[in-house]
Protein backbone atom coordinates (compact mmCIF):
# COMPACT_ATOMS: atom_id res chain seq x y z
CA UNK A 1 0.00 0.00 0.00
CA UNK A 2 2.75 2.34 0.99
CA UNK A 3 4.53 1.69 -2.28
CA UNK A 4 1.50 2.95 -4.20
CA UNK A 5 1.40 6.18 -2.24
CA UNK A 6 5.08 6.76 -2.88
CA UNK A 7 4.63 6.09 -6.59
CA UNK A 8 1.71 8.49 -6.71
CA UNK A 9 3.81 11.15 -5.01
CA UNK A 10 6.72 10.66 -7.41
CA UNK A 11 4.40 10.84 -10.40
CA UNK A 12 2.83 14.01 -9.06
CA UNK A 13 6.19 15.65 -8.53
CA UNK A 14 7.24 14.69 -12.05
CA UNK A 15 4.06 16.25 -13.40
CA UNK A 16 4.41 19.45 -11.40
CA UNK A 17 7.98 19.71 -12.66
CA UNK A 18 6.88 19.22 -16.28
CA UNK A 19 4.19 21.87 -16.00
CA UNK A 20 6.63 24.22 -14.30
CA UNK A 21 9.13 23.55 -17.09
CA UNK A 22 6.58 24.44 -19.75
CA UNK A 23 5.62 27.70 -18.07
CA UNK A 24 9.24 28.51 -17.32
CA UNK A 25 10.30 27.89 -20.91
CA UNK A 26 7.62 30.19 -22.29
CA UNK A 27 8.65 32.82 -19.75
CA UNK A 28 12.32 32.39 -20.50
CA UNK A 29 11.90 32.67 -24.27
CA UNK A 30 9.75 35.78 -24.13
CA UNK A 31 11.77 37.41 -21.37
CA UNK A 32 15.09 36.74 -23.13
CA UNK A 33 13.89 38.10 -26.44
CA UNK A 34 12.39 41.21 -24.86
CA UNK A 35 15.27 41.90 -22.51
CA UNK A 36 17.89 41.62 -25.21
CA UNK A 37 15.90 43.51 -27.81
CA UNK A 38 14.30 46.24 -25.72
CA UNK A 39 17.51 48.22 -25.24
CA UNK A 40 18.01 48.65 -28.94
CA UNK A 41 14.40 48.95 -30.04
CA UNK A 42 13.58 52.55 -30.93
CA UNK A 43 10.87 54.17 -32.98
CA UNK A 44 13.47 55.04 -35.58
CA UNK A 45 14.17 51.35 -36.10
CA UNK A 46 10.64 50.36 -36.96
CA UNK A 47 10.10 53.42 -39.12
CA UNK A 48 13.22 53.69 -41.26
CA UNK A 49 15.09 51.70 -43.86
CA UNK A 50 18.53 50.27 -43.15
CA UNK A 51 21.26 52.77 -43.96
CA UNK A 52 24.12 51.89 -46.25
CA UNK A 53 25.01 48.59 -47.83
CA UNK A 54 23.51 45.15 -47.89
CA UNK A 55 21.99 45.01 -44.37
CA UNK A 56 25.39 45.68 -42.79
CA UNK A 57 25.07 49.46 -42.50
CA UNK A 58 25.19 50.64 -38.91
CA UNK A 59 22.35 53.12 -38.99
CA UNK A 60 18.67 52.86 -39.77
CA UNK A 61 16.06 50.25 -39.04
CA UNK A 62 14.18 47.40 -40.58
CA UNK A 63 11.04 48.95 -42.04
CA UNK A 64 11.80 47.12 -45.29
CA UNK A 65 11.47 43.78 -43.50
CA UNK A 66 8.22 44.72 -41.77
CA UNK A 67 6.62 45.96 -44.97
CA UNK A 68 8.01 43.02 -46.97
CA UNK A 69 6.58 40.54 -44.48
CA UNK A 70 3.23 42.32 -44.52
CA UNK A 71 3.08 42.27 -48.32
CA UNK A 72 3.84 38.57 -48.46
CA UNK A 73 1.62 37.54 -45.57
CA UNK A 74 -1.41 39.59 -46.58
CA UNK A 75 -1.41 38.62 -50.23
CA UNK A 76 -0.68 34.95 -49.61
CA UNK A 77 -3.44 34.79 -47.00
CA UNK A 78 -5.90 36.43 -49.39
CA UNK A 79 -5.02 34.05 -52.24
CA UNK A 80 -4.95 31.12 -49.83
CA UNK A 81 -8.47 31.91 -48.59
CA UNK A 82 -9.82 32.23 -52.13
CA UNK A 83 -8.50 28.76 -52.93
CA UNK A 84 -9.21 26.99 -49.68
CA UNK A 85 -12.75 28.15 -48.85
CA UNK A 86 -14.20 26.46 -51.96
CA UNK A 87 -12.22 23.31 -51.16
CA UNK A 88 -13.60 23.18 -47.63
CA UNK A 89 -17.07 23.87 -48.92
CA UNK A 90 -16.73 21.16 -51.54
CA UNK A 91 -15.47 18.60 -49.02
CA UNK A 92 -18.29 19.27 -46.57
CA UNK A 93 -21.36 20.20 -48.60
CA UNK A 94 -20.93 18.73 -52.04
CA UNK A 95 -19.34 15.45 -51.06
CA UNK A 96 -21.08 12.89 -48.90
CA UNK A 97 -19.43 12.34 -45.56
CA UNK A 98 -18.29 8.84 -46.50
CA UNK A 99 -16.87 9.92 -49.84
CA UNK A 100 -13.54 8.37 -50.80
CA UNK A 101 -12.37 11.58 -52.42
CA UNK A 102 -12.99 13.49 -49.23
CA UNK A 103 -11.02 10.90 -47.24
CA UNK A 104 -8.06 10.99 -49.59
CA UNK A 105 -8.17 14.79 -49.80
CA UNK A 106 -8.14 15.23 -46.03
CA UNK A 107 -5.24 12.81 -45.74
CA UNK A 108 -3.34 14.60 -48.49
CA UNK A 109 -3.80 18.00 -46.84
CA UNK A 110 -2.69 16.55 -43.52
CA UNK A 111 0.44 15.27 -45.20
CA UNK A 112 1.06 18.57 -47.00
CA UNK A 113 0.66 20.32 -43.65
CA UNK A 114 3.55 18.22 -42.38
CA UNK A 115 5.95 18.88 -45.25
CA UNK A 116 8.70 21.18 -43.95
CA UNK A 117 8.83 24.70 -45.32
CA UNK A 118 12.42 24.22 -46.49
CA UNK A 119 11.15 21.55 -48.88
CA UNK A 120 8.43 23.91 -50.08
CA UNK A 121 11.14 26.51 -50.58
CA UNK A 122 13.40 24.19 -52.53
CA UNK A 123 10.53 22.96 -54.65
CA UNK A 124 9.17 26.45 -55.34
CA UNK A 125 12.67 27.53 -56.25
CA UNK A 126 13.00 24.85 -58.94
CA UNK A 127 9.50 25.69 -60.14
CA UNK A 128 10.45 29.36 -60.42
CA UNK A 129 13.57 28.53 -62.40
CA UNK A 130 11.46 26.36 -64.66
CA UNK A 131 9.10 29.25 -65.36
CA UNK A 132 11.93 31.74 -65.64
CA UNK A 133 11.05 33.68 -62.49
CA UNK A 134 13.74 35.23 -60.34
CA UNK A 135 13.75 35.46 -56.56
CA UNK A 136 11.14 38.12 -55.97
CA UNK A 137 8.18 39.28 -53.95
CA UNK A 138 6.00 37.22 -56.28
CA UNK A 139 8.03 34.09 -55.52
CA UNK A 140 7.68 34.70 -51.80
CA UNK A 141 3.93 35.14 -52.09
CA UNK A 142 3.64 31.95 -54.14
CA UNK A 143 5.58 29.77 -51.72
CA UNK A 144 3.75 31.13 -48.67
CA UNK A 145 0.41 30.55 -50.39
CA UNK A 146 1.35 26.94 -51.05
CA UNK A 147 2.52 26.61 -47.47
CA UNK A 148 -0.64 27.94 -45.81
CA UNK A 149 -3.30 26.34 -48.02
CA UNK A 150 -3.14 22.99 -46.17
CA UNK A 151 -3.26 24.82 -42.81
CA UNK A 152 -6.26 26.88 -43.89
CA UNK A 153 -8.10 23.90 -45.32
CA UNK A 154 -7.50 21.55 -42.43
CA UNK A 155 -8.35 24.00 -39.69
CA UNK A 156 -11.49 25.30 -41.43
CA UNK A 157 -12.45 21.74 -42.20
CA UNK A 158 -12.28 20.79 -38.53
CA UNK A 159 -14.94 23.44 -37.85
CA UNK A 160 -17.00 22.68 -40.94
CA UNK A 161 -17.07 18.97 -40.08
CA UNK A 162 -19.15 19.74 -37.01
CA UNK A 163 -21.56 21.76 -39.08
CA UNK A 164 -25.10 20.59 -38.20
CA UNK A 165 -26.47 18.44 -41.00
CA UNK A 166 -30.07 19.56 -40.29
CA UNK A 167 -29.27 23.12 -41.28
CA UNK A 168 -28.14 21.91 -44.67
CA UNK A 169 -31.26 19.84 -45.06
CA UNK A 170 -33.46 22.75 -43.99
CA UNK A 171 -31.85 24.90 -46.66
CA UNK A 172 -32.19 22.18 -49.31
CA UNK A 173 -35.82 21.57 -48.42
CA UNK A 174 -36.58 25.21 -49.08
CA UNK A 175 -35.41 24.60 -52.62
CA UNK A 176 -31.97 26.16 -52.34
CA UNK A 177 -29.21 24.63 -54.41
CA UNK A 178 -25.98 23.55 -52.80
CA UNK A 179 -24.32 26.69 -54.12
CA UNK A 180 -26.97 28.90 -52.53
CA UNK A 181 -26.55 27.06 -49.25
CA UNK A 182 -23.01 28.40 -49.10
CA UNK A 183 -24.32 31.54 -47.39
CA UNK A 184 -25.71 29.51 -44.50
CA UNK A 185 -22.53 27.51 -44.14
CA UNK A 186 -20.31 30.58 -44.34
CA UNK A 187 -22.14 32.27 -41.51
CA UNK A 188 -21.85 29.18 -39.36
CA UNK A 189 -18.16 28.61 -39.89
CA UNK A 190 -17.17 32.29 -39.84
CA UNK A 191 -15.30 32.06 -36.51
CA UNK A 192 -13.52 29.00 -37.88
CA UNK A 193 -12.44 30.96 -40.94
CA UNK A 194 -11.18 33.76 -38.70
CA UNK A 195 -9.10 31.46 -36.49
CA UNK A 196 -7.77 29.57 -39.50
CA UNK A 197 -6.74 32.87 -41.05
CA UNK A 198 -4.94 33.96 -37.90
CA UNK A 199 -3.23 30.60 -37.64
CA UNK A 200 -1.92 30.82 -41.16
CA UNK A 201 -0.88 34.45 -40.75
CA UNK A 202 1.10 33.43 -37.68
CA UNK A 203 2.71 30.58 -39.54
CA UNK A 204 3.61 32.52 -42.65
CA UNK A 205 4.92 35.62 -40.89
CA UNK A 206 7.38 33.50 -38.94
CA UNK A 207 8.48 31.31 -41.79
CA UNK A 208 12.04 31.87 -42.88
CA UNK A 209 13.03 28.67 -44.67
CA UNK A 210 10.42 29.05 -47.38
CA UNK A 211 11.12 32.66 -48.35
CA UNK A 212 14.88 32.22 -48.15
CA UNK A 213 15.03 30.71 -51.63
CA UNK A 214 12.15 32.55 -53.16
CA UNK A 215 11.86 36.12 -51.91
CA UNK A 216 15.53 36.89 -51.48
CA UNK A 217 16.59 39.93 -49.50
CA UNK A 218 16.85 43.64 -50.12
CA UNK A 219 17.44 46.91 -48.36
CA UNK A 220 14.47 48.70 -49.81
CA UNK A 221 10.73 48.30 -49.88
CA UNK A 222 9.78 46.52 -53.11
CA UNK A 223 7.78 48.60 -55.56
CA UNK A 224 6.86 45.78 -57.92
CA UNK A 225 6.21 42.06 -57.75
CA UNK A 226 9.44 41.23 -59.54
CA UNK A 227 11.73 42.86 -56.99
CA UNK A 228 13.38 41.03 -54.15
CA UNK A 229 12.08 41.74 -50.69
CA UNK A 230 13.22 41.45 -47.10
CA UNK A 231 11.15 39.60 -44.51
CA UNK A 232 11.24 39.86 -40.72
CA UNK A 233 12.51 36.35 -39.89
CA UNK A 234 15.20 36.51 -42.55
CA UNK A 235 16.27 39.98 -41.50
CA UNK A 236 16.71 38.67 -37.96
CA UNK A 237 18.64 35.67 -39.19
CA UNK A 238 20.97 37.57 -41.56
CA UNK A 239 21.64 40.49 -39.26
CA UNK A 240 22.46 38.20 -36.35
CA UNK A 241 25.27 36.65 -38.34
CA UNK A 242 26.79 40.07 -39.07
CA UNK A 243 29.93 40.93 -37.07
CA UNK A 244 28.92 44.53 -36.14
CA UNK A 245 27.19 44.95 -32.79
CA UNK A 246 24.86 47.65 -34.18
CA UNK A 247 23.55 45.30 -36.84
CA UNK A 248 23.09 42.51 -34.33
CA UNK A 249 21.16 44.85 -32.07
CA UNK A 250 18.86 45.57 -34.96
CA UNK A 251 18.24 41.85 -35.29
CA UNK A 252 17.33 41.59 -31.61
CA UNK A 253 15.00 44.55 -31.94
CA UNK A 254 13.37 42.93 -34.97
CA UNK A 255 12.94 39.77 -32.91
CA UNK A 256 10.94 41.75 -30.36
CA UNK A 257 8.70 43.14 -33.08
CA UNK A 258 8.13 39.70 -34.59
CA UNK A 259 7.40 38.19 -31.17
CA UNK A 260 4.87 40.92 -30.37
CA UNK A 261 3.10 40.39 -33.69
CA UNK A 262 2.93 36.63 -33.16
CA UNK A 263 1.76 36.96 -29.55
CA UNK A 264 -1.02 39.34 -30.55
CA UNK A 265 -2.14 36.98 -33.30
CA UNK A 266 -2.11 34.03 -30.92
CA UNK A 267 -4.11 35.85 -28.25
CA UNK A 268 -6.56 37.18 -30.83
CA UNK A 269 -7.11 33.62 -32.09
CA UNK A 270 -7.97 32.39 -28.60
CA UNK A 271 -10.27 35.37 -28.05
CA UNK A 272 -12.16 34.74 -31.27
CA UNK A 273 -12.68 31.04 -30.61
CA UNK A 274 -13.98 31.82 -27.14
CA UNK A 275 -16.12 34.79 -28.03
CA UNK A 276 -17.50 34.85 -31.51
CA UNK A 277 -19.19 31.52 -31.61
CA UNK A 278 -22.64 32.97 -31.14
CA UNK A 279 -23.98 32.05 -34.58
CA UNK A 280 -23.13 28.51 -33.80
CA UNK A 281 -25.99 26.08 -33.28
CA UNK A 282 -25.28 23.30 -30.93
CA UNK B 1 -34.70 30.89 -64.14
CA UNK B 2 -34.43 27.66 -62.25
CA UNK B 3 -32.27 26.32 -65.05
CA UNK B 4 -29.79 29.10 -64.47
CA UNK B 5 -29.63 28.21 -60.79
CA UNK B 6 -28.93 24.60 -61.57
CA UNK B 7 -26.25 25.59 -64.08
CA UNK B 8 -24.70 27.84 -61.45
CA UNK B 9 -24.70 24.99 -58.96
CA UNK B 10 -23.16 22.56 -61.46
CA UNK B 11 -20.49 25.04 -62.53
CA UNK B 12 -19.56 25.72 -58.92
CA UNK B 13 -19.41 22.00 -58.24
CA UNK B 14 -17.12 21.42 -61.21
CA UNK B 15 -14.87 24.32 -60.31
CA UNK B 16 -14.57 23.24 -56.70
CA UNK B 17 -13.86 19.64 -57.67
CA UNK B 18 -11.11 20.88 -59.97
CA UNK B 19 -9.54 23.03 -57.24
CA UNK B 20 -9.64 20.12 -54.81
CA UNK B 21 -8.07 17.70 -57.25
CA UNK B 22 -5.38 20.19 -58.29
CA UNK B 23 -4.52 20.71 -54.62
CA UNK B 24 -4.34 16.93 -54.22
CA UNK B 25 -2.15 16.50 -57.26
CA UNK B 26 0.24 18.98 -55.70
CA UNK B 27 1.74 16.29 -53.46
CA UNK B 28 2.59 14.21 -56.51
CA UNK B 29 3.88 17.16 -58.51
CA UNK B 30 6.15 18.13 -55.64
CA UNK B 31 7.62 14.64 -55.32
CA UNK B 32 8.02 14.34 -59.06
CA UNK B 33 9.66 17.78 -59.40
CA UNK B 34 12.17 17.07 -56.67
CA UNK B 35 12.89 13.65 -58.17
CA UNK B 36 13.49 15.13 -61.64
CA UNK B 37 15.92 17.62 -60.15
CA UNK B 38 17.83 15.00 -58.21
CA UNK B 39 17.91 12.50 -61.06
CA UNK B 40 21.37 13.63 -62.34
CA UNK B 41 23.11 12.83 -59.07
CA UNK B 42 21.19 9.61 -58.59
CA UNK B 43 22.29 8.39 -62.01
CA UNK B 44 25.91 9.19 -61.24
CA UNK B 45 26.24 7.95 -57.67
CA UNK B 46 24.21 5.01 -56.36
CA UNK B 47 21.69 5.84 -53.65
CA UNK B 48 23.42 3.67 -51.05
CA UNK B 49 26.78 5.39 -51.61
CA UNK B 50 25.16 8.80 -51.35
CA UNK B 51 23.72 7.92 -47.97
CA UNK B 52 26.73 6.12 -46.46
CA UNK B 53 29.70 8.02 -47.85
CA UNK B 54 31.00 10.74 -45.57
CA UNK B 55 33.17 12.89 -47.85
CA UNK B 56 31.40 16.13 -48.67
CA UNK B 57 33.42 18.06 -51.24
CA UNK B 58 30.95 19.46 -53.73
CA UNK B 59 33.64 21.15 -55.79
CA UNK B 60 35.42 17.83 -56.29
CA UNK B 61 32.16 16.15 -57.14
CA UNK B 62 32.09 14.16 -53.92
CA UNK B 63 28.70 14.08 -52.29
CA UNK B 64 28.47 11.92 -49.20
CA UNK B 65 25.39 12.62 -47.14
CA UNK B 66 26.34 10.44 -44.18
CA UNK B 67 27.36 13.31 -41.84
CA UNK B 68 24.14 15.16 -42.58
CA UNK B 69 21.98 12.09 -42.17
CA UNK B 70 23.67 11.32 -38.85
CA UNK B 71 23.35 14.94 -37.76
CA UNK B 72 19.64 14.86 -38.46
CA UNK B 73 19.17 11.56 -36.64
CA UNK B 74 21.13 12.70 -33.57
CA UNK B 75 19.33 16.01 -33.25
CA UNK B 76 15.92 14.43 -33.71
CA UNK B 77 16.68 11.67 -31.24
CA UNK B 78 17.80 14.11 -28.56
CA UNK B 79 14.70 16.22 -29.15
CA UNK B 80 12.36 13.25 -28.75
CA UNK B 81 14.18 11.90 -25.68
CA UNK B 82 13.75 15.26 -23.95
CA UNK B 83 10.28 16.15 -25.20
CA UNK B 84 8.59 12.77 -24.75
CA UNK B 85 8.61 12.44 -20.95
CA UNK B 86 7.96 16.14 -20.52
CA UNK B 87 4.94 16.09 -22.81
CA UNK B 88 3.58 12.81 -21.43
CA UNK B 89 3.63 14.09 -17.86
CA UNK B 90 2.17 17.41 -18.93
CA UNK B 91 -0.63 15.78 -20.88
CA UNK B 92 -1.47 13.27 -18.14
CA UNK B 93 -1.54 16.10 -15.65
CA UNK B 94 -3.79 18.23 -17.84
CA UNK B 95 -6.30 15.47 -18.51
CA UNK B 96 -6.26 13.48 -15.26
CA UNK B 97 -5.24 15.83 -12.48
CA UNK B 98 -5.42 19.53 -13.26
CA UNK B 99 -8.05 21.88 -11.95
CA UNK B 100 -9.73 24.29 -14.28
CA UNK B 101 -7.61 27.30 -13.49
CA UNK B 102 -4.39 25.37 -14.03
CA UNK B 103 -5.58 24.38 -17.48
CA UNK B 104 -6.46 28.00 -18.15
CA UNK B 105 -2.85 28.95 -17.48
CA UNK B 106 -1.15 26.08 -19.26
CA UNK B 107 -3.09 25.99 -22.52
CA UNK B 108 -2.29 29.60 -23.51
CA UNK B 109 1.35 28.94 -22.63
CA UNK B 110 1.38 25.94 -24.97
CA UNK B 111 -0.40 28.07 -27.57
CA UNK B 112 2.39 30.60 -27.39
CA UNK B 113 5.06 27.90 -27.68
CA UNK B 114 3.31 26.55 -30.75
CA UNK B 115 3.00 29.93 -32.41
CA UNK B 116 6.49 31.33 -31.84
CA UNK B 117 8.45 31.41 -35.09
CA UNK B 118 11.43 29.19 -35.63
CA UNK B 119 13.81 32.14 -35.80
CA UNK B 120 12.77 33.31 -32.33
CA UNK B 121 13.65 29.88 -30.95
CA UNK B 122 16.96 30.30 -32.73
CA UNK B 123 17.56 33.67 -31.06
CA UNK B 124 16.65 32.23 -27.67
CA UNK B 125 18.87 29.22 -28.30
CA UNK B 126 21.90 31.35 -29.10
CA UNK B 127 21.28 33.64 -26.12
CA UNK B 128 20.42 31.05 -23.47
CA UNK B 129 21.13 27.44 -24.41
CA UNK B 130 24.42 27.91 -26.26
CA UNK B 131 26.19 29.85 -23.47
CA UNK B 132 24.69 27.53 -20.85
CA UNK B 133 26.18 24.51 -22.60
CA UNK B 134 29.57 26.06 -23.24
CA UNK B 135 29.98 27.62 -19.76
CA UNK B 136 28.09 25.35 -17.41
CA UNK B 137 27.37 21.93 -18.82
CA UNK B 138 30.19 21.09 -21.21
CA UNK B 139 33.12 21.72 -18.80
CA UNK B 140 31.98 18.71 -16.76
CA UNK B 141 32.36 16.42 -19.75
CA UNK B 142 34.74 17.84 -22.34
CA UNK B 143 37.66 20.27 -22.25
CA UNK B 144 36.14 22.75 -24.68
CA UNK B 145 32.85 23.28 -26.42
CA UNK B 146 31.69 26.36 -28.27
CA UNK B 147 28.13 25.63 -27.21
CA UNK B 148 27.00 25.40 -30.81
CA UNK B 149 26.41 21.70 -30.54
CA UNK B 150 24.18 18.78 -31.36
CA UNK B 151 22.85 19.01 -27.82
CA UNK B 152 21.88 22.68 -28.21
CA UNK B 153 20.01 21.88 -31.43
CA UNK B 154 18.31 18.93 -29.74
CA UNK B 155 17.18 21.00 -26.77
CA UNK B 156 15.80 23.82 -28.91
CA UNK B 157 14.06 21.33 -31.16
CA UNK B 158 12.56 19.46 -28.21
CA UNK B 159 10.83 22.64 -27.06
CA UNK B 160 9.54 23.26 -30.56
CA UNK B 161 7.85 19.85 -30.82
CA UNK B 162 6.58 19.95 -27.22
CA UNK B 163 3.30 21.77 -27.89
CA UNK B 164 2.46 19.47 -30.80
CA UNK B 165 3.06 16.39 -28.67
CA UNK B 166 1.07 17.72 -25.72
CA UNK B 167 -1.92 18.66 -27.86
CA UNK B 168 -1.95 15.27 -29.58
CA UNK B 169 -1.62 13.45 -26.24
CA UNK B 170 -4.35 15.52 -24.59
CA UNK B 171 -6.69 14.67 -27.42
CA UNK B 172 -5.83 10.98 -27.14
CA UNK B 173 -6.18 10.82 -23.37
CA UNK B 174 -9.48 12.65 -23.31
CA UNK B 175 -10.88 10.20 -25.86
CA UNK B 176 -10.39 7.36 -23.37
CA UNK B 177 -13.82 6.55 -21.99
CA UNK B 178 -14.67 7.65 -18.46
CA UNK B 179 -16.24 4.26 -17.76
CA UNK B 180 -12.78 2.74 -17.99
CA UNK B 181 -11.43 5.23 -15.50
CA UNK B 182 -14.38 4.69 -13.18
CA UNK B 183 -13.93 0.94 -13.23
CA UNK B 184 -10.28 1.36 -12.44
CA UNK B 185 -11.03 3.65 -9.48
CA UNK B 186 -13.77 1.27 -8.35
CA UNK B 187 -11.17 -1.46 -8.09
CA UNK B 188 -9.23 0.76 -5.73
CA UNK B 189 -6.55 1.91 -8.12
CA UNK B 190 -4.76 5.17 -7.38
CA UNK B 191 -4.88 8.02 -9.83
CA UNK B 192 -1.41 7.34 -11.13
CA UNK B 193 -2.16 3.63 -11.46
CA UNK B 194 -5.22 4.50 -13.50
CA UNK B 195 -3.29 6.95 -15.63
CA UNK B 196 -0.50 4.47 -16.16
CA UNK B 197 -2.26 1.21 -16.75
CA UNK B 198 -5.59 2.36 -18.14
CA UNK B 199 -5.27 5.73 -19.89
CA UNK B 200 -1.71 5.34 -21.13
CA UNK B 201 -2.07 1.71 -22.08
CA UNK B 202 -5.30 2.36 -23.93
CA UNK B 203 -3.74 5.15 -25.96
CA UNK B 204 -0.38 3.48 -26.61
CA UNK B 205 -0.79 3.12 -30.40
CA UNK B 206 -1.82 6.76 -30.56
CA UNK B 207 1.14 7.85 -28.45
CA UNK B 208 3.43 5.99 -30.81
CA UNK B 209 1.83 7.59 -33.87
CA UNK B 210 2.06 11.04 -32.27
CA UNK B 211 5.76 10.57 -31.65
CA UNK B 212 6.26 9.60 -35.30
CA UNK B 213 4.36 12.73 -36.32
CA UNK B 214 6.48 14.89 -34.03
CA UNK B 215 9.63 13.29 -35.43
CA UNK B 216 8.56 14.20 -38.93
CA UNK B 217 8.02 17.77 -37.78
CA UNK B 218 11.44 17.82 -36.13
CA UNK B 219 13.18 16.46 -39.22
CA UNK B 220 12.29 19.51 -41.27
CA UNK B 221 13.01 22.25 -38.74
CA UNK B 222 15.48 24.56 -40.37
CA UNK B 223 16.32 27.99 -39.08
CA UNK B 224 16.30 27.38 -35.33
CA UNK B 225 18.50 24.30 -35.67
CA UNK B 226 20.76 25.98 -38.18
CA UNK B 227 21.39 28.82 -35.74
CA UNK B 228 22.59 26.63 -32.88
CA UNK B 229 23.93 23.38 -34.36
CA UNK B 230 27.40 24.58 -35.37
CA UNK B 231 27.19 23.55 -39.03
CA UNK B 232 30.20 21.24 -39.33
CA UNK B 233 30.03 18.61 -42.03
CA UNK B 234 31.29 15.77 -39.84
CA UNK B 235 29.56 12.94 -38.06
CA UNK B 236 29.06 14.02 -34.43
CA UNK B 237 30.74 11.66 -31.94
CA UNK B 238 29.24 13.14 -28.83
CA UNK B 239 26.42 15.52 -28.02
CA UNK B 240 29.04 18.23 -27.52
CA UNK B 241 30.18 18.06 -31.15
CA UNK B 242 28.79 20.34 -33.79
CA UNK B 243 26.55 18.77 -36.38
CA UNK B 244 24.96 19.65 -39.69
CA UNK B 245 21.40 18.39 -40.27
CA UNK B 246 19.95 18.12 -43.79
CA UNK B 247 17.62 21.18 -43.69
CA UNK B 248 20.52 23.34 -42.55
CA UNK B 249 22.58 22.02 -45.44
CA UNK B 250 19.94 23.05 -47.94
CA UNK B 251 19.40 26.46 -46.38
CA UNK B 252 23.08 27.31 -46.09
CA UNK B 253 24.04 26.54 -49.65
CA UNK B 254 21.14 27.79 -51.68
CA UNK B 255 22.96 30.62 -53.43
CA UNK B 256 26.17 28.77 -54.00
CA UNK B 257 24.63 25.73 -55.56
CA UNK B 258 23.64 27.33 -58.84
CA UNK B 259 27.22 27.43 -60.07
CA UNK B 260 27.50 23.64 -60.23
CA UNK B 261 24.70 21.56 -61.73
CA UNK B 262 25.71 18.49 -59.75
CA UNK B 263 25.76 20.53 -56.53
CA UNK B 264 22.25 21.77 -57.18
CA UNK B 265 21.14 18.23 -57.91
CA UNK B 266 22.72 17.06 -54.64
CA UNK B 267 20.83 19.67 -52.63
CA UNK B 268 17.60 18.79 -54.40
CA UNK B 269 18.31 15.18 -53.52
CA UNK B 270 18.58 16.29 -49.90
CA UNK B 271 15.19 17.96 -50.21
CA UNK B 272 13.76 14.85 -51.86
CA UNK B 273 15.12 12.69 -49.04
CA UNK B 274 13.46 14.94 -46.48
CA UNK B 275 10.24 14.96 -48.49
CA UNK B 276 10.05 11.17 -48.78
CA UNK B 277 10.87 10.47 -45.13
CA UNK B 278 8.44 13.11 -43.85
CA UNK B 279 5.76 11.90 -46.27
CA UNK B 280 6.03 8.29 -45.14
CA UNK B 281 6.15 9.17 -41.43
CA UNK B 282 3.24 11.55 -41.77
CA UNK B 283 1.11 9.17 -43.76
CA UNK B 284 1.68 6.30 -41.34
CA UNK B 285 0.99 8.31 -38.21
CA UNK B 286 -2.05 10.09 -39.64
CA UNK B 287 -3.58 6.77 -40.69
CA UNK B 288 -3.13 5.33 -37.21
CA UNK B 289 -4.43 8.49 -35.50
CA UNK B 290 -7.44 8.56 -37.78
CA UNK B 291 -8.32 4.98 -37.02
CA UNK B 292 -8.23 5.78 -33.29
CA UNK B 293 -10.32 8.90 -33.79
CA UNK B 294 -12.99 6.91 -35.58
CA UNK B 295 -13.37 4.45 -32.73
Amino acid sequence: MNKLVVKERIARVAMYLSIAAVILLVGSIIWTVFKRGARSLTWEMVSSLPGGGFYIGKSGGFLNAIVGSLYIVLSSTAIGLIISIPVVFFLNVYLKSKSRLAYVARLAFDVLFGIPSIVYGAFAFTLMIYFGLRTSLLGGILVETLLIIPILIRSMDEVAKNFPRDLLEASFSLGATRWETMGVVMRQIAPGIATATLLSVGRSIGDAAGVMFTAGFSDTIPTSLSQQTATLPLSIFFQLSAPQAEVQNRAYAAAVVLTIIVLVISLLGRFITNRFSKHKLR
Amino acid sequence: MSNLRIIKDRTASGAMRTVTIVALAFVLVMGWGLYRKSAPILSEIPLWDLLTDSTWQPFKNKFGFFPFVMGTIWVTLIAVVIALPLSLFTAVFLTEYARRWVKKCVYPALDILASLPSVIYGVWGTLVIVPWISDRLAPYFVSFSSGYTTLAAGIVLSIMILPLLVSLFVELFSSVGNDLRDSSYALGATRWQTAQSVVLRKSMPGVFASVVLAVSRALGETIAVLMVCGNMAAVPHSVFDACYPIPALIANNYGEMLSLPMYESALMFAALLLFVVVLVFNLASRLVLRKIERK
